[in-house]
């Protein structure tokens, strides 16, 4: 029967093909007591090297196919396990009475638990996950459980609960038609891995994947992001023309890669991509935009227990800098509020939460979170170009206050010797108010972005949710264009710079208006790029 | 007995690969090998042990060695601090 999944969405565009599903054995660990230290000692030690030696492995490996950075991880295990403090927590549990297996798992939480709570050292802190992941490879080696998967010979959709590095390592990718994880998020190893292979992935489907998967028929809609196992014929036939399509169209737009985006009459314009996250910039990359013009950063913030620390924050900003390779990317600071809730800010209930405390203004009112991403923002420029650029500004002193702020968070970098890279500042133009004293903000910063879906809402003080209000919206409202068309003439008499990274963007009548007024940017989602690239150059 | 002392210059301190290498080199002398960071001393042969100390940017590391190769010892672990950390 035809089964339909949704999940989200990672990476890719259609895969068909035989499902494979991966399942994890997951070793028994009991209370048991021993009367045989010395039989539980001596299966400890051998288990132990031989994790050492599948370690050196699985370095070895990832040398070679991921670079040294990614191998580093690898080669501390190793050292880890064969450190004598390990082996000595271990043989302290064993000769208290506890079975190996125990007497491992208690080394390795008792050791994550005394790195977990050491203070103000956050690199330490997150060691505590190593510890754990040493003893649980040293209890695989005792129960006999293996690494790794085996893959039939033909290419498969691999269905897994979610999967880490030393699941894929060994993996033929080259087999991997689609990836789907029950568990798991944009950021985990699968989707991290899915964006650098190029292969179609959904994750955190949900629900748990039966073994009696394994030789159905799957299709991975890594747009829509929704994955069918056994479809019907028409539903097989019909994604297989999709597919079908879709590579004659991408063909077809993959000629203007690497092509100027420019008007006949000679005008040009940056077509710069809005992502949410690092897969979209590989999406980005792909459909070859020129920088980023609006990464939100909330992705980082929303769907979690708590603030992301300033490491995993750095991690993410420097994974897309990185993958962009030199094209500017342009970080939005934390947007939340709003229609965008996160429980643990314990954000008071407002009565008009889109007027309330939201964005730079929650930024401003908390400044320790708003400090940590600054941080991280300027940690991680020291991998490529970056622009900061502030949501809801409405006055001159709102920036004074960042600026204050962003010179505060540079000494403290200094002082650590931490090397930071070029860094522009912006802002962002989505209220009458800013619009309107443009001029005065362009002294400050260095560009400015148009957010047309809030500068609209504001403008015209219509809700952007209320579908009621449809009949009272009028498309092109001279309003909205004379703030822009002010905003774009009071910046360029400053030398800042103008983008648009709204809807409005992406808007085919808009465009030809845009490259008129000189706006010098538009930022829209990637898939759009190449036809809007299409569009310009087929412009007069 | 020889002492020396080496002001941390890495930015994350003494992390998890450098203090492996740490320990691997002081396991290759036969003297004893005491690390001290911050009022606490560990054996610097272990490697878990000088994760504990938390050895931070900026702090100082200060080394005693003792044993019949404790010139050579101080002159590998000098040289190992001044490449990696």
């Amino acid at each position: 029967m035809s089964m339909e999944i949704k999940g989200q969405v990672v990476s890719g565009k259609i895969a068909i093909g035989q499902i494979f599903v991966f399942r994890k054995r997951i070793p028994v660990i009991t209370s048991e007591t021993t009367n045989d230290p010395e039989k539980e000692l001596s299966s400890f030690l051998l288990a132990r090297d031989e994790a050492i030696e599948e370690l050196k492995v699985l370095e070895e490996d990832a040398t070679e196919k991921m670079g040294e950075e990614e191998a580093m991880v690898f080669s501390v295990h190793g050292m880890l396990l064969e450190d004598q403090d390990f082996e000595e927590a271990v043989k302290e549990g064993i000769n208290a009475g506890h079975n190996a297996s125990f007497a491992v798992k208690k080394a390795g939480d008792d050791l994550a638990a005394f790195f977990a709570s050491m203070e103000d050292n956050a690199y330490m802190n997150e060691r505590a996950a190593d510890f754990k992941d040493i003893a649980s490879r040293v209890i695989r080696k005792l129960q006999g459980i293996e690494d790794g998967i085996k893959l039939p010979e033909h290419p498969v959709i691999l269905v897994a609960e979610d999967l880490v590095p030393s699941d894929t390592l060994g993996l033929e990718k080259e087999k991997v038609l689609a990836f789907v994880t029950s568990k798991g998020s944009t950021n985990s190893h699968t989707a991290i891995l899915a964006r650098s292979l190029g292969i179609t992935a959904l994750v955190n489907t949900g629900s748990e994947f039966s073994d009696d998967l394994t030789g159905q028929i799957g299709i991975v809609d890594g747009e829509k992001g929704v994955f069918t196992i056994e479809p019907d014929e028409e539903t097989l036939s019909e994604y297989r023309r999709k597919k079908e399509e879709i590579q004659r169209e991408d063909e077809e737009l993959k000629q203007l890669i690497g092509k100027e985006t420019r008007t006949k009459g000679g005008q040009a314009i940056k077509l710069y991509a809005n992502i949410g996250n690092p897969s979209d910039a590989v999406k980005a990359l792909e459909y070859d935009a020129e920088g980023i013009g609006l990464f939100r950063s909330e992705f980082l913030f929303l769907g979690k227990n708590d603030y992301p620390s300033e490491e995993e924050q750095f991690e993410n900003y420097k994974e897309v800098i990185t993958l962009m390779a030199g094209r500017e990317v342009i970080i939005r600071t934390l947007d939340i509020g709003a229609d965008k809730q996160a429980d643990y800010f314990n954000l008071p209930k407002e009565e008009n939460p889109a007027m309330g405390l939201r964005a730079i203004r929650l930024c401003l009112e908390r400044p320790e979170i708003f400090k940590t991403q600054l941080r991280a923002i300027y940690r991680a420029s020291a991998f490529g170009p970056v622009g900061i650029m502030f949501p809801m500004i409405t006055s001159v002193e709102e920036i004074d206050q960042i600026l204050d702020l962003t010179e505060t968070v540079k000494k403290e970098l200094k002082d650590e010797s931490i090397s930071i890279g070029n860094v522009e500042l912006g802002i962002m133009i989505e209220t009458p108010a800013a619009a309107l004293i443009s001029d005065l903000l362009a002294e400050k910063v260095s560009f400015f972005s148009i957010g047309t879906n809030d500068l609209t809402q504001y403008t015209f003080a219509m809700d952007r949710q209320n579908a009621s209000l449809e009949p009272f919206r009028v498309p092109n409202h001279p309003a909205l264009l004379r703030l822009i068309e002010m905003t774009v003439q009071n910046a360029h008499k400053k030398k800042v710079r103008v983008g648009i990274c709204g809807e409005m963007g992406a808007d085919f009548d808009l465009t030809k208006y845009f490259i008129s007024i000189g706006v010098d940017e538009l930022s829209v989602s990637a898939p759009k790029i190449l036809a809007l690239r299409k569009h310009i150059r087929e412009l007069a | 007995m020889v002492e020396f002392s080496y002001v941390i210059k890495d930015e994350l301190g003494i992390h998890a690969r450098p203090a492996g290498l740490l320990a691997k080199t002081a396991a290759g002398f036969k003297s004893s090998i005491n690390l001290s960071v911050g009022g606490e001393t560990v054996d610097a042969k272990r490697l878990i042990s000088i994760m504990k100390l938390g050895a931070q940017h900026g702090q100082t590391a200060a080394f005693t060695i003792e044993g019949d190769d404790e010139a050579a010892a101080a002159e590998a672990l000098k040289t190992f601090m001044n490449e990696n950390l």
